[in-house]
């Protein structure tokens, strides 16, 4: 090849940059020295009595009900949402899709502050709320309300994406088929997505099962109610009990990992 | 892991050596009840800079026994302290304010609170604090005494968010310090235990030297001065007993 001095030969390529390399070895370590360290200092001789607690097991129960119900109520929303974002063209759509995303970067302690001025007591619309009998701060409704906050973008992004992805001409299809609309999105769309749909659940749940800031915030702190599991870490870590705290950190720990593997192949892709 | 990662955050500034005239600076990790007073004087004892850190008292002592650097501590109980004093990571502490536990409620209580024995209404939406920090215990062992059931709605990391539920509206009521209330701007209004069962609950703050301080000169000066000087005077300002 003559095409000039500067074209790189491939076989005589440099090895790699060695202090990027050396960077990059150190954030990797630094990134996993806490996580080892929980699991290296972590009081496995005890691990079993203390997920035996009942402190713990209410804590566990009342995170798994509400970050499910958070995924629920993310999916009831989410899923219209994605769809009108990812099918309809309108004015402001753009600003719909960054003010509906900004959960997912907004400081957690923000958003409860923000559902407690919206749903509290003395809110926006707290006191019509109220009036209907619906009570959020202080309630377990008001836990779930806070997971599925912060919970929905995640949920929203991916199915956005998915539904992006899809074959228009497979709906048409059906439509030419003598399909109605809703029978189309039930039928054909929602298959289609499917993949989309696990991966933002999934994500959404994980986000949900580890909300804290928010919760704190809007719904409180009472075991049984809106103790969840991150927060009672956080009390148990200062009080009485601080090896409880690393035990049930490392529930949270191992759940994590477990999305993260489940979703190696769509995380990237969907996002 | 976030908080004690944050608790660590101590830097070099610290071992910047005194200088005469030179200001030293110091942290200070203190309940959170002490905000209002101990910032109002932070820059009053001379040749020291208290840069403070405010929290519930079992919160800071769990950094302290993690590692995390101060110079000195005030915690709003005994119990927090002598935590410290077993692991020898403080001097002898010095017990330096005093304040009374008190039912917070909105301002002109709407409510018609006039005693604990309203606590135990269901109609009142109550808070406490977590039993995790010292306003929880006190205010659980002020309830027991009085034999009052009291089914609270929450139970709030810091004595100041417990009365933040009170003041945004949240809830109705909550056993908070006198202190607090008296540094909501009126936002919240106090109403007195009686004199008995007050007495049984009196808080009393601690103060001490963290042994590994690189200050100690500054740091004492801070103890003494919370004990005798200006820091003393803003914690009477704030309605503080001594």
């Amino acid at each position: 090849m003559r095409l000039g001095a500067r074209v790189p030969d491939p076989d005589r390529r440099p090895g790699p940059p060695w202090p990027i390399v050396a960077g990059g070895a150190f954030a990797a370590a630094l990134l996993t020295l806490p996580l080892a360290a929980l699991l290296i200092e972590a009081p496995w001789s005890s691990a079993v009595d203390q997920l035996r607690a009942p402190a713990a097991i209410q804590a566990l129960r009342l995170s798994l009900t509400t970050s499910l119900l958070a995924v629920a109520a993310a999916f009831v929303l989410g899923v219209p949402l994605a769809w009108v974002q990812a099918r309809l063209d309108y004015p402001g759509r753009s600003l719909v899709r960054a003010l509906t995303t900004l959960p997912l970067v907004l400081p957690p302690v923000v958003g409860g502050i923000a559902l407690l001025l919206a749903f509290g007591r003395r809110g926006l619309v707290g006191p019509a709320l109220g009036a209907a009998g619906v009570r959020l701060p202080f309630t377990m409704a008001g836990a779930v309300a806070a997971e599925a906050f912060v919970a929905l973008p995640f949920l929203t992004l991916t199915v956005e994406g998915g539904l992006r992805q899809v074959d228009r001409r497979i709906e048409d299809a059906a439509r030419t088929l003598g399909a109605t609309r809703w029978e189309v999105f039930r039928t054909v769309t929602l298959p289609l997505i499917r993949p989309s749909l696990t991966a933002g659940a999934v994500l959404a749940w994980a986000r949900a099962l580890g909300e804290f800031g928010a919760t704190i915030t809007f719904a409180g702190n009472l075991p049984g109610t809106t103790q969840t599991l991150p927060l009672f870490v956080y009390v148990t870590l200062n009080g009485r009990d601080p090896d409880g705290a690393i035990i049930l950190s490392l529930v949270l720990l191992a759940v994590s990992v477990v999305v993260l593997a489940a979703l190696r192949d769509r995380w990237l892709r969907a996002l | 892991m976030l908080v004690l990662a944050a608790g660590c955050g101590t830097d070099g500034t610290s071992s910047a050596p005194a200088e005469a005239g030179d200001a030293a600076t110091i942290t200070v990790f203190a309940a959170a009840s002490l905000t209002e007073a101990f910032t109002s004087a932070a820059s009053s004892v001379p040749h020291v800079r208290a840069r403070f850190s405010f929290g519930g008292s079992q919160q800071l002592v769990t950094q302290l026994l993690q590692g995390a650097e101060a110079d000195v501590v005030a915690t709003a109980d005994g119990p927090s302290m002598e935590r410290l004093v077993a692991a020898s990571l403080v001097e002898a502490p010095v017990t330096f304010a005093r304040t009374a536990l008190v039912i917070a409620v909105r301002p002109g209580n709407p409510r018609g609170v006039v005693g604990l024995d309203d606590l135990a209404r269901p109609d009142l939406a109550v808070v406490l604090a977590d039993p995790s920090v010292p306003a929880g215990r006190y205010a659980r062992q002020v309830l027991d005494e009085a034999s009052v059931r009291v089914a609270p709605r929450s139970l709030e990391l810091d004595v100041k968010a417990a009365l933040a539920k009170v003041t945004a509206g949240e809830a109705d009521a909550a056993l908070v310090y006198a202190t607090d209330v008296r540094g909501s701007a009126g936002r919240a209004e106090a109403v007195a235990l009686p004199q008995a069962t007050a007495a049984g609950a009196a808080v009393s703050y601690r103060i001490a030297v963290v042994r590994s301080t690189r200050q100690r000169q500054a740091a004492e000066a801070f103890v003494v001065a919370a004990t005798s000087g200006p820091v003393r005077d803003a914690l009477l300002a704030a309605g503080f007993t001594t």
